[in-house]
């Protein structure tokens, strides 16, 4: 499972815009269709450029959104405003446009059932895409290992996927959000920043020997992954990706 | 803790299309404190390159350069670079 | 393969009076913060700046004693070998031509050298003649860490890798000694004008 496949000569290669949907006020999900695209592992990222008419390029890293489904990924974009990239993914790219992409790539950074659980995903806002590809695989195969998204959002309305998970909330997953800015009336949840103690309520106990995933950006990363290992998780359970102070 | 920094799974994508098998999961081992883990595990820093440095002692284990069509990179801050084929 | 041109995709690109920006680059308002690793944060009690190598005796100041000196403000375009420009940037520096007075040196190179091990390589005589300056303020503010405080190097008519973040002296040489990215790639002297950028530019 740890990725000891021989890839070959991975490159640039176009995708087509097939769709968009608005998942918030600011993310955005885009569905692409990739001529021979070879599939991809819950997790993994790719990277995508953008060439302007007078040569001008831009690359940005995204993360899968989508399980492995033949040609067609999706990626889940947060508009950031004065962003080069995203608001031309968010506001621009129309379906039949083309951008070019690479990968899949990452094998550190993946999930798939045989790797079992129990499962603590950590995600902070756009974070949560690659650990939604987990989430959507694991229901794809019938798994019902014990799986614990612990989602770290500004507000209600800004929790990306917020009604699939409730649909899919159940099985074996449990969904618990922390709402950092805002909340809305009633709130009985989390309004804070992920923290130790709140790892220690949400998550498996370190005797239960989690796989954990943290994603989203550097701060928050580094914040969640020293809290867990000093609640006792060993290090090499835990793996992270980094997206950097923008989360995007 | 910089909140610019990167770690591994950035650079993964030109890094495997240079040694054409998975990198992330490649083992690296630094020259200068002898800890060894995964390049996706690695601190990364865009500067007018790319520096990746070891998590344990910051020490660049790897800096990459790429124009259009080349691309230097140095690995001499690392002890050994391991991969799976 | 050319790449494939995406519909529409400008980036974010500001327009520029012809013949203010050397080619290839793209005007920002932004001032993007490049890193090759952490920032560092040694504490002024301990910052020292230091002129040192082909030199008869090695010269040091404290952080008091080069605030103390001499310093001018300076309006200039950068131009950061990633392709980005940001004109009529403001910094408060002292010259270097300041801090190398009354050293005499055989020395034509340099070698900066900053907290956390980066280096740059630049002659000596495209660091005097009020060409260069150890800046530690920006935009009427102090320095700050993530763009190179509390000092870094300023020399703007080369790429802006050349202007050292968190410099803490300069060694005179006798022969050039390319640096952190001068080995790696980067050119060793790195004019924006003749877009010397690489190896063999």
């Amino acid at each position: 499972m740890e990725g000891t496949t021989v890839l070959g000569r991975l490159t640039w290669q176009p995708a087509d815009a097939t769709g968009v949907v608005a998942e918030t006020p600011r993310a955005k999900t885009i569905a692409f269709d990739v001529p021979g695209w070879a599939g991809h592992r819950a997790g993994q990222h790719l990277d995508v450029r953008l060439t302007a008419e007078d040569g001008y390029q831009a690359e940005r890293s995204y993360s899968i959104a989508s399980a492995p489904d033949g040609t067609r990924i999706e990626l889940t974009v947060v508009r950031i405003a004065d962003g080069e990239v995203s608001p031309y993914l968010t506001d621009d790219l129309h379906p039949g446009d083309q951008i070019e992409l690479r990968g899949p790539v990452g094998g550190y950074f993946v999930w798939e059932p045989p790797l079992g659980g129990p499962l603590l995903l950590v995600a902070g806002g756009s974070g949560v895409a690659p650990l939604m590809a987990m989430i959507r695989l694991r229901a794809a195969a019938g798994s019902d290992v014990d799986t614990r998204l612990l989602l770290s959002s500004r507000g209600w309305n800004d929790i990306i996927y917020r009604e699939e998970l409730e649909r899919l909330n159940g099985n074996g997953l449990t969904v618990v959000h922390t709402l950092t800015m805002s909340q809305p009336p009633g709130w009985a949840g989390y309004a804070r920043r992920v923290d130790a103690e709140m790892l220690a309520e949400v998550g498996p106990s370190p005797a239960e020997r989690p796989l954990v995933y943290i994603c989203g950006p550097t701060p928050f990363v580094e914040a969640a992954a020293q809290a867990l290992v000093h609640l006792g998780h060993q290090p090499e359970a835990i793996k992270t990706e980094r997206f950097g102070p923008t989360g995007s | 803790m910089d909140e610019l920094m990167l770690d591994g799974n950035a650079v993964a994508g030109m890094l495997t299309e240079v040694f054409a098998v998975e990198m992330t999961t490649a083992i690296v081992t630094c020259g200068n404190c002898g800890t060894s883990g995964a390049v996706g595990a690695m601190h990364v820093f865009r500067g007018a390159g790319i520096v990746m440095r070891c998590p344990n002692c910051d020490n660049a284990v790897a800096k990459i350069v790429i124009d259009g069509t080349r691309m230097w990179m140095n690995f001499t801050g690392m002890q050994t670079l391991e991969i799976t084929r | 393969m050319p790449p494939i041109i995406s519909r529409g995709f400008r980036g974010r690109r500001e327009d520029a009076p012809p013949g203010r920006v050397p080619p290839g680059q793209y005007v920002t308002r932004d001032f993007p913060v490049l890193s090759a690793g952490p920032t560092p944060h040694t504490p002024l009690q301990r910052w020292d700046f230091t002129i040192s190598g082909e030199v008869d005796e090695p010269r040091r100041w404290t952080w008091d004693e080069f605030r103390a000196l001499a310093s001018e403000q300076i309006t200039v375009d950068i131009h950061c070998v990633t392709k980005w420009s940001k004109l009529d940037t403001m910094w408060q520096g002292v010259r270097i031509d300041t801090l190398l007075e009354g050293i005499e040196t055989s020395a034509e190179y340099t070698v900066a050298f900053s907290d956390g091990g980066y280096t740059t390589n630049v002659p000596l005589e495209d660091l005097t003649g009020g060409k260069a300056w150890v800046a530690f303020s920006y935009d009427d503010e102090p320095l700050q860490p993530v763009h190179g405080g509390p000092a870094r190097m300023l020399v703007p008519h080369l790429y802006f890798w050349k202007s050292a973040k968190w410099v803490r002296g300069l060694r005179l040489t006798a022969a050039d000694e390319p640096g952190f990215w001068e080995t790696n790639g980067y050119h060793n002297y790195g004019d924006p004008w003749r877009e010397q950028r690489y190896w063999g530019d």
